[in-house]
This record gives structure tokens, C-alpha cells and sequence, in this order.
């Protein structure tokens, strides 16, 4: 009696979630799905008579598979999500057919292969399921049970090797990069040190304080634009870098995009500020997502 | 009693079939793959207890180193491809055609 | 009275009488092989290895006349050349040892003019090798004990006579006419090649000796078919109707290969090998009818043609067809023609070379003109050629107590005891004769000067004319010394059989008498019409007859109509066949293929769930048969 309420539960809940991972947008919901059907899994298994397994399972598979799953999930792409519009073209019909049919089907064959109240383990697990089962695998499977290692670690030399990537020329040395930035600066004018950072000479060490020079004027390489637009848009900008901004709107529309912006010049290794519009100017900076403007690419949005 | 075992083992094993058919995240095709493994796994499961045979969980067990070394496989094959192409889509990797 | 039996022999110039053979092929080797090198010598080394040739022919003969007569067919072993199938060996005896003589003699006196009438030509060299090969290869064709060698020897004069014929090959013409004559030859081959397998499988043997032996032994249709066979052979190769159209044209060669082929050697092969397959013969009525009618019709179309012809060439040409198939006539009578055939076959190597050469001398001295329309009054500008040329004519037409009036009268009174029609329509063909050769000898030496301009006609080298007046000796001569008494048929009847009784020569009889008149009859005929009458100089249109003739009796048209066209529909119809039937069946087959595959590869989308899918749906329909079959 306990069992059947125990089955029928996890039943429902199996399934549901089975479909649920099948059916949701996410790819994240779908991996927890897949989590909520193993788990119920592992109790099904501890319920038949096989603790070893249930155990396994979690340890295996909702502690490591999942992990894993989830690890290169963060990876690709947490937030991607799946487009439900179908490409191939009766793709979807047919799945749901096979599947219904498959179902049917299976459910008949095996539903009827059980002939009798099942025996239960009791005699093969006298010692014990876990000695039993270790008695099987040292002793007439221990053949398989080597060669499993050796899948194993095959698996795991295939899996460095495939996520191995080649470098194909030299790492850029402290040298070479120093060098570079000279160069640049020979080129261009760009700032080759450091920018300074906010506070500077400040009243107070925070990061929407400017820097200010030495004769106390404020540093424009130090003025974060982001806070700066959302400052100007609350009305609480402070008239030294209102100035400053002002002062570089001037000279931008007198020297047209030639002179390199404090923008640009921020975005290169500048103090904690955001990536800005390709053309310099500073805009308003869009609320998006958290991680979507970088992780875009990495969407499964069709037509990429 | 085993037969709903059964059942709800062919169940889950075509809803996994019918999720790896339609969906087209690599990696969740990947997650439906495991679905229809574990599916199995329990079909063993009861099989051995049906049967008082210990032989159905061994192969469960199996089944299961079978499928972490798979699982870590595919992964990275999922990685390097994703590398290369941006896409985990299993459709955009249909280059081997007419 | 039956040939006799052979005896094998060694020593002696007999013995060496592979030599006659090997001299002449060796000069052919060092010349064609020795290339430009021997070019300043190969004139002189091709006529001394005719001589040597013709010296070891003579000391064999004087050999052989030292024995007794039932012991001159003398066989000389040489070696295997099949293993129990044919052994080679030579058979001199009386009926070879007279062709080796005339071949080497006519052949020796034709390559000395040749070195007079090619003196200009680059390529001499070349000529006197194929010259040489083609005295080898006939010599080896008479001397041969057996037939696959005879074959051989038949062959090589095929060869030679198409490099011959051809020598001129930058003429289209020449190269034409020499296709012509390999493939009308192929033809006749063909008939004596399977007349050989016949031969084999009848009797198991292909020794002259033991096939001739035991012919008697054969069925007389099984004869037939042997002796039908062989004179398909003869046919081709001595120009008798039906394969005759390639002689008219082998006159594209160099004259003196024409003197060669038309009296020494080639066309001679037929008659040799009929008279050597006597016993054959003999036992098949059926083959002696039909060689007879053969050698009339020939006879007489060879006649015709050369009563039109003004390419003085093939007026000689036509004659010489006309004189084989008096030849062959006489060879299809059996043992009472064979002497007479040989002995015309002899006089007329003598006679019709010396006109050949004669002509050779006349085109020379004329720019190479062969039409006799632009000839006329030349014997006075050239009297070695023209008395020479008039001996020979005078043989011809049967000039009393000349060669041909012996020989040919011979064969005229043999065939008349044969078989009345025959014997009438051989006295036709002589009156022709006298008609066609004295309209030749008009319009070439008498009558007014219808020159070119240009021409400018001179005596020939002394190198040319001796060989002519040797040759007219003969002429005058020869048929006397053979027929009168029957030496020449006493001398050959060890080797071919003789008649019970021995022909006597009556110089009065009623043939010979009415042959002459008509001999008489048609040269006054051609006196009129071509002596006396100016010759137009532009051939007027003529009668249809005249047509006819000119037209060589439409052997041409009929073999072009009979064999040619059919022959290229059938090669349209294979060929059309072969690309719209077995290429289409093949392409078509091909392209079904390709485009089914075409539209079938539209199932390999790419995309991994496709093909997902398929399994998923065979893994579902496998799941429902197994249900299925393990419910029944």
C-alpha cells in the first residue's frame, strides 16, 4: 500500500516533470526537470529493493551528470531560450506520433511481457544488496567492470582533448604589450598609462566621484559616462563634470570624431566603466538583462 | 505492481524520444537522451526485481558509468562546436547534406 | 599416265635450292633495312640477287634434266614449321622448276629495265626491295611442297604486290588501287584458306604429296567443294571474273611492276595452283566445268575491255586478263590442258613482258602519257621499242610461227575437243584479240603525230632496251621450241599426268585456220578504223557497248552496288544501332539511375533530427511487429 502511494506520486510527478523538460522554453528549467525526474527515479529505485542504484543515481547523476549539464549550460548560455516555431517541416507531427505510438506500443509489449507477482530480491540479496551486487561485479563481471574504467578514462582524455584549444601563436609577454601601447600612443595620442582612478584628489572615495587634478580641476579621463547619463537624467550631475562633458561635446563637433574620446579611451582598461557605442558618443546607456548584451551571440535564436 | 513500473518506463522513454526529436538545444536534446537512459534504468530495475535476479541492477549500473562517460563526451563535443559556430543548435550543424 | 612418285633429295644445286628463295627475300631485308645507307647500291644488289636467283633456278634445271623422267620430282626437306601439321619443304620438279625459270629470268631481265626506268626516282631503293620481296614470295608460292607454305608464299605476293601497286602512295589514285587489290585479294584468300582447311580435314595431311596421292579417295563432292574453294583463290589472286576489277587498276603502279605482276608472277599463282591441285580437279567434273566457263567468260570480258581502253596500260591489262583466263581454260580441261596452259603461261611471260616494257619504254620517252590518243607515228622515232613491241604483238594475236600461235592454238584445239562452245568462244576471243592489240599497235606506232607539246620521244638507255629484245627472242621463239613435238608436255607430264594420247600439231587444221582469219579479219578491222582513219584525239562517245567496256563491263558499279553500298547500311545500321540501342539502353539506364539518385539524395537533409526521426519511427514500427508476431 505505502509503495503504490509512493509510485503513484512520483508517477505523476515523473511524468509531469519528464514533460516539463520537454516542453519549456528554458534550457536551465529543463535541466531542473530533468533533476525532479531523477530524483524520483532514485526513490522508484529504493523502493524496488535497490538502494546501491538509488544512491548511485543520486550521486552519478543528479550530483555529477547534472552539474556537468548545468556547468556547460552557464557556458553556452544560461538565458538562451528556445524558439517553439518549427523548421523542419512535419518534423514535429511525426515525433509526436512516434512518440504516442512508441508509447502504446512499448506500454503493451512490456506492460504484458510480466507474467506473476514479481519475486523480490530477498534471496539473491541475502548477504545484503550492496555485497550482493559487489559479489556480481568483482566476481563474474569484473571483465566488464575493468573495462568500464578504461571507458572512463578514455572519456575523460577525449573530453580534455576535444575542449582543449590550440593557441596558435605566442602568448603576448608584459614586453610586448607595453610595447604595443607606445606605439598606439605614438600613433594616436592614446593615453598610455593608466587611467586614474575615481576619487582621486576627491572628497570622498566613491566611484561616481570624479578625479580631480591638482589644481582641483576634475580629470575627464576619470568621469564614468554611465553614471554620468543616469546622473544627468536624475538631475543630480555635479556642474564640474557637466562642464567637462560639455567642454568635450565642443571639441568633438569642432574636430568631428578624429580626436580620441575619453569614451574610447575608457573603455581600454579604464576604472570599472561599461563598454560604450561603437561612435564614441555617450549615450544613454540601455537597460538590458544582465549578461544578454554579451551573451547575445550565444543565444540558439534561429537565423544566426 | 511491476507492470506500472514498466509502463511508466515506456512512458518516460518515448516522452524522451518525442523531446529529442523537437527540441533543438543540443544540450537539451542531450538532458532528453538521459531521460530515455533512466527510463531504462528503471525498466531494469523492476525487471530484477521481478524476476529475483540481481543481474537487471548490475546492468543498470552500467548502464549508468556508460552514460557519465557519455554525458562528459557529448558535452565537449557540444563545447567545440559551440566554439566554432556560436550555435548549440542541433540544426545548424547540417553541413554532411545533399 | 600419272605424275610421278616424289624422291626425297639432297645435294646439288637442288638441294640448294632454298636459295632461289633466300637470296632474293635477303636483298629485300639489307634494303629495306639497311635504309638510306645502301641507296647508291640497292639498284645493283636487287638485280644480282634476281640473277643469283635465276642461276640457281638454271643449275637446278640442268640437274634435274639429268635425271630419268620418272624420277624428276625431287623433294627437299627443310623443317618443321608446324609440328604434325606441315612440314616445310620444297617439291622442284618439272612443273615448279618451269615457273622458277621464267619467274627468275622475267624477273632478273624486269629489274635491269627497272634500273633505266627508275632512275629518276628517289625512293629506286625501296622499289628494288619490294621488287625482290615479290620475286621471294612467288618463288617460295611455287616451290612449296605443301599448301600452308604455298599460303605463305601466296600471301607474301598479296603484300607485295599492295606495296607495289601502292609504291607511288602519294598518289591517291595508287594508294587507292592498292587498297583495292589487298582487299579483292583478302577475298580469293579467304576461298583458298578455308579450301586448305577443307583440305586438311578431308584428308589430315597438307603435303602436295599425299593429298594429291589420295584425292582420288575423296568423295567427288567434297572435291567439288575443294576445287570450288581453291579457284575462289585462283580467281582473286589471277584476276578472273568475278574478282577481276583490282588488275585494270593495278596499273597505278610503276610499269615494270606491272610487267611483274602480269607476267611473271602474280597472275600466274592461279593457274599454278590449279594445275598443281590437278588430281583435285580430275575427280570433281562439277570444278572443271566451272573453271572452265570461268577462264571463257574472262576470256572474253578481258577481250572487250581491252577493245575500249585508251590508257595503253590497261589495253595491256585487259589483255592480260583475256590470255589468263585462256590459261585457266585450259587448266579446267585436265592433263590435256595443263601443258598447253603452262607453256601459254611461259610464252605469254615472254610476249606480254616484252609489251609491258615496251610500253614502260614508250611512256617513258612520251612525259609518262598513257593515253594512246596522244601518241601516233612513234616508230620511227623509236624502232628498238617498236620492233620489239611488234614481235610481241605479232605473239599475241597468233602470228604463225610465232609463240602465241602455238601455245594459244593449242589451247584453242584442246578446248574445241573438250567441248565445242568453249573451243568457238576461245576462237572469238582471238579474233578480239587481233582486233584490240592492232588498235593498240596503230595508234601507238603509226598512223600521224598527235603529241603534246611538250613531248619530245627519244630511244630508251640501252639498260631498257636489251631486256626488250632478250624478252622478243623469246617472243619469236619459245612456243615453237615447247609445243612442236610435245617436248614442253613430255617434259611437264612426270609432274602433272599427261593425256593417253599425245596431242599432234597440225599447222592446217580447220580451227587453227579459222582463228587465223579471224585474227586477220579483226586486225584489218582495227586498220581501218585506227591505221588508216586519223585517231580523234578526244575519245568519241561511242556506242553503248563501247560504254560497256570502258566501263570494265560495270565490275565496278556491280561490285560497288553489291557489296559496297549494302555493306555501308549495314555499318549505318550498327552504328545507329549502337548509339541509340545499346548506347541508349546503357545512358539511359546511367541517367535513370542519376536522376533517381538526384531526387533520392533530397532525403539526406542534414538535419540530425530528420534522421532521428526515421529511426525513432523504424524503432516504433519494430516495437509493433514484434508485438504483432508474438501474439500470434
Amino acid at each position: 500500500m505505502g509503495e503504490s502511494i509512493t509510485f503513484w506520486v512520483l508517477a505523476i510527478v515523473s511524468v509531469i516533470a519528464a514533460l516539463g523538460l520537454v516542453f519549456s522554453r528554458r534550457a536551465v528549467y529543463s535541466a531542473l526537470m530533468l533533476g525532479v525526474v531523477m530524483l524520483s527515479l532514485a526513490v522508484l529505485y529504493a523502493v524496488q529493493d535497490a538502494p546501491f542504484l538509488a544512491a548511485v543515481q543520486i550521486i552519478v547523476y543528479t550530483g555529477a551528470v547534472m552539474m556537468l549539464f548545468l556547468f556547460v549550460l552557464m557556458l553556452v548560455g544560461v538565458d538562451s531560450s528556445d524558439s517553439l516555431v518549427e523548421t523542419i517541416r512535419g518534423q514535429r507531427f511525426w515525433a509526436i506520433v512516434g512518440g504516442v505510438g512508441f508509447a502504446v506500443l512499448l506500454g503493451l509489449g512490456i506492460g504484458n511481457a510480466v507474467v506473476g507477482s514479481p519475486k523480490g530480491l530477498a534471496a539473491a540479496t541475502q548477504a545484503g544488496n550492496v555485497p550482493s551486487l559487489a559479489q556480481l561485479i568483482f566476481t563474474r563481471h569484473v571483465f566488464a567492470f575493468e573495462v568500464t574504467s578504461a571507458l572512463l578514462i578514455t572519456a575523460a582524455l577525449g573530453a580534455m582533448v576535444l575542449a582543449h584549444r590550440e593557441r596558435t601563436e605566442a602568448k603576448p609577454t608584459q614586453k610586448d604589450l607595453s610595447r604595443q601601447r607606445f606605439v598606439t600612443f605614438g600613433r594616436t595620442g592614446k593615453n598610455p598609462a593608466p587611467l586614474p582612478g575615481p576619487g582621486t584628489y576627491a572628497r570622498h572615495n566613491a566611484i561616481d566621484m570624479p578625479a580631480l587634478l591638482p589644481d582641483g580641476s576634475v580629470s575627464p579621463l576619470s568621469v564614468n559616462r554611465y553614471i554620468a547619463r543616469y546622473e544627468e537624467s536624475q538631475g543630480i550631475l555635479s556642474p564640474e563634470v557637466a562642464q567637462v562633458l560639455e567642454q568635450e561635446e565642443a571639441a568633438l563637433r569642432a574636430n568631428g570624431h578624429s580626436t580620441p574620446t575619453v569614451a574610447e579611451e575608457a573603455r581600454d582598461g579604464g576604472p570599472d566603466t561599461e563598454p560604450m557605442d561603437e561612435d564614441g558618443v555617450v549615450a544613454v546607456p540601455v537597460v538590458r538583462p544582465r549578461g544578454e548584451s554579451v551573451r547575445e551571440s550565444l543565444s540558439e535564436e534561429d537565423g544566426k | 505492481m511491476t507492470t506500472h513500473y514498466l509502463v511508466l518506463s515506456a512512458l518516460l522513454f518515448a516522452i524522451g524520444g518525442v523531446g529529442v526529436l523537437v527540441r533543438r538545444n543540443a544540450i537539451v536534446v542531450f538532458m532528453c537522451v538521459e531521460l530515455m537512459l533512466n527510463a531504462c534504468n528503471l525498466a531494469f530495475v523492476t525487471f530484477a526485481r521481478q524476476n529475483g535476479n540481481l543481474d537487471g541492477q548490475l546492468i543498470a549500473f552500467f548502464v549508468m558509468i556508460v552514460a557519465a562517460a557519455e554525458v562528459v563526451i557529448g558535452l565537449a563535443i557540444i563545447v567545440t562546436i559551440f566554439r566554432t559556430r556560436r550555435s548549440a543548435s542541433v540544426d545548424d550543424a547540417s553541413l554532411l547534406k545533399y | 599416265m600419272e605424275p610421278a612418285e616424289i624422291i626425297q633429295h639432297s645435294g646439288g644445286a637442288i638441294g640448294a635450292a632454298w636459295l632461289m628463295i633466300a637470296l632474293p627475300l635477303v636483298g629485300a631485308a639489307v634494303l629495306l633495312l639497311g635504309g638510306r645507307r645502301t641507296d647508291k647500291f640497292g639498284h645493283l644488289l636487287g638485280v644480282l640477287m634476281a640473277v643469283a636467283s635465276f642461276v640457281v633456278a638454271a643449275l637446278s634445271f640442268a640437274q634435274l634434266l639429268g635425271f630419268a623422267p620418272g624420277e624428276r620430282r625431287r623433294g627437299i626437306e627443310l623443317y618443321d614449321f608446324i609440328p604434325g601439321l606441315a612440314k616445310v619443304g620444297l617439291l622442284v620438279d618439272p612443273l615448279s622448276i618451269s615457273f622458277c625459270l621464267l619467274i627468275t629470268f622475267v624477273g632478273s631481265l624486269i629489274h635491269i629495265y627497272s634500273i633505266g626506268y627508275m632512275a629518276h626516282d628517289p625512293n629506286r631503293r625501296r622499289f628494288f626491295a619490294y621488287l625482290n620481296l615479290f620475286v621471294a614470295a612467288m618463288l617460295l608460292l611455287v616451290l612449296a611442297d605443301n599448301y600452308v607454305a604455298l599460303f605463305v608464299g601466296w600471301e607474301g605476293v598479296g603484300l607485295a604486290s599492295y606495296l607495289l601497286i601502292g609504291f607511288w602512295q602519294h598518289k591517291p589514285s595508287a594508294a587507292t588501287a592498292a587498297k583495292k587489290a589487298f582487299i579483292v585479294n583478302r577475298v580469293g584468300d579467304f576461298g583458298l584458306l578455308i579450301g586448305i582447311f577443307t583440305i586438311f580435314a578431308t584428308f589430315h595431311t597438307l603435303a602436295f604429296n599425299d593429298v594429291l596421292a589420295n584425292a582420288s579417295k575423296a568423295s567427288s563432292g567434297t572435291l567439288t567443294a575443294i576445287g570450288l574453294l581453291l579457284l575462289v583463290g585462283a580467281c582473286g589472286k589471277s584476276a578472273q571474273l568475278p574478282l577481276q576489277s583490282w588488275l585494270l587498276d593495278a596499273m597505278e603502279g610503276p610499269t615494270p611492276v606491272s610487267a611483274l605482276i602480269h607476267a611473271a608472277t602474280m597472275v600466274t599463282a592461279g593457274v599454278y595452283l590449279i594445275v598443281r591441285s590437278g588430281p583435285i580437279f580430275q575427280g570433281a567434273e562439277t570444278a572443271q566445268l566451272v573453271v572452265t566457263i570461268v577462264g571463257v567468260a574472262t576470256l572474253l570480258a578481258g577481250a572487250i575491255i581491252g577493245t575500249a581502253k585508251d590508257d595503253i596500260k590497261k589495253a595491256l591489262a585487259g589483255s592480260t586478263m583475256s590470255q589468263i583466263g585462256y590459261m585457266v581454260l585450259a587448266a579446267g580441261i585436265g592433263p590435256a590442258g595443263y601443258a598447253f596452259a603452262i607453256a601459254h603461261l611461259i610464252t605469254h611471260g615472254f610476249f606480254k613482258a616484252d609489251m609491258f616494257l615496251g610500253a614502260g619504254s614508250v611512256m617513258h620517252a612520251m612525259n609518262d602519257e598513257v593515253d594512246m590518243r596522244k601518241y601516233g607515228a612513234l616508230r620511227k622515232v623509236m624502232p628498238l621499242t617498236f620492233v620489239t613491241f611488234l614481235i610481241g604483238y605479232l605473239a599475241i594475236i597468233g602470228f604463225p610461227l610465232l609463240s602465241g600461235y602455238f601455245t594459244k592454238d593449242g589451247i584453242i584445239e584442246t578446248a574445241m575437243e573438250h567441248n565445242a562452245v568453249l573451243g568457238w568462244l576461245a576462237v572469238l576471243g582471238a579474233g578480239i584479240t587481233g582486233f584490240y592489240m592492232s588498235r593498240l599497235v596503230f595508234m601507238t606506232f603509226f598512223g600521224t603525230k598527235r603529241w603534246e607539246p611538250t613531248a619530245h620521244p627519244h630511244e630508251s638507255p640501252a639498260v631498257m632496251t636489251w631486256p626488250l629484245i632478250i624478252l622478243s627472242v623469246g617472243a619469236i621463239g619459245l612456243g615453237a621450241f615447247l609445243v612442236l613435238g610435245n617436248r614442253f608436255m613430255t617434259f611437264l607430264s612426270p609432274a602433272v599426268g599427261a593425256p593417253e594420247e599425245m596431242p599432234s600439231f597440225h599447222p592446217f587444221s580447220l580451227t587453227g585456220l579459222v582463228t587465223l582469219a579471224l585474227v586477220a579479219v579483226g586486225a584489218a578491222f582495227a586498220w581501218v578504223k585506227y591505221g588508216r582513219a586519223e585517231v580523234p584525239a578526244v575519245a568519241p562517245r561511242g556506242s553503248f557497248l563501247t560504254a560497256f567496256a570502258r566501263r570494265d563491263l560495270y565490275g565496278d558499279a556491280l561490285n560497288e552496288a553489291l557489296f559496297m553500298r549494302p555493306g555501308q547500311w549495314l555499318t549505318r545500321l550498327a552504328v545507329f544501332f549502337d548509339n541509340r540501342g545499346v548506347d541508349g539502353l546503357v545512358n539511359g539506364l546511367a541517367a535513370g539511375i542519376g536522376g533517381t539518385s538526384g531526387r533520392l539524395r533530397r532525403v539526406q537533409t542534414g538535419f540530425v533530427r530528420s534522421y532521428a526521426l526515421s529511426i525513432f519511427l523504424g524503432a516504433a514500427i519494430l516495437a509493433g511487429a514484434w508485438l504483432v508476431v508474438g501474439n500470434l
